[in-house]
């Protein structure tokens, strides 16, 4: 599946993606996009960062999305990671998937999405209103919990 | 007998390392045995098992090999999405 998964320093735009997943028998198309929000862990964060290997994350997304195609019965799907310093509302992560019919869609969809925070080198620091900085899942000391988010 | 290799650091590991690529003269013999030495020596706090590693580009297990040349991707635990 090459091409089916890019990172991007541009803003996404979700309709010119989703309309790359139409194709005369489709039925159903599921899409995710994950936000930057305002607060996490109790702190008000202001912007996010992230950064990424973007040949290994390209890679390692097109061979999520080759899974998910041999494991559901979908017709077309891409995924889309954003990196640099992203704002509060702005898209950092989409993902498409068109099928016949509709399970087939949202499970591809999760199944993407999932794969994709867990196994892509993406690394996203928090900057909070108080000044402080955090790299999210990362420890902060040698005995230290990392922080984490959803 | 040391071989010659790059490490290069991404995210936190960069940040607590000071610095984004390294020249290591090493006697480890396998990119896990490397990260323990980098590890200590930089004061990663992360374990081992939540972070990756890639060789020369690809993603690598961390009992692959090393060899003179190198280069040593160390990824701290992921948070994309």
């Amino acid at each position: 599946m090459a091409d089916s998964f890019s990172i991007t320093t541009e803003a996404i735009d979700p309709e010119s993606l989703k309309r790359a997943l139409e194709t005369g028998d489709a039925g159903a198309c599921a899409t995710f996009e994950g936000w930057v929000r305002n607060l996490n862990e109790g702190e008000t964060v202001d912007a996010l960062e992230y950064e990424t290997h973007a040949a290994i994350a390209r890679t390692e997304g097109e061979t999520v999305i080759a899974e998910a195609c041999r494991k559901f019965p979908i017709l077309k799907a891409h995924g889309v990671h954003r990196v640099g310093k992203l704002e509060i509302g702005d898209c950092a992560v989409w993902v498409g998937v068109s099928s016949a019919h509709r399970g087939a869609a949202f499970d591809a969809c999760r199944y993407i999405i999932d794969e994709i925070k867990h196994r892509l080198p993406i690394w996203k620091k928090e900057h909070y209103r108080k000044g402080a900085t955090t790299w999210i899942n990362c420890a902060t000391e040698a005995s230290g919990e990392p922080p984490t988010a959803g | 007998m040391t071989i010659e290799v790059t490490a290069r650091y991404f995210a936190v590991f960069r940040e607590r390392a000071g610095c984004e690529t390294e020249a290591v003269s090493t006697l480890s013999r396998t990119a896990a045995e490397l990260f323990g030495e980098v590890a200590d020596r930089h004061g990663f706090a992360d374990a081992r098992d939540r972070c990756k590693v890639a060789i020369n580009g690809a993603l690598a297990s961390w009992e692959s090999a090393l060899e003179n040349g190198d280069e040593i991707l160390f990824f701290p635990p992921v948070a994309g999405g």
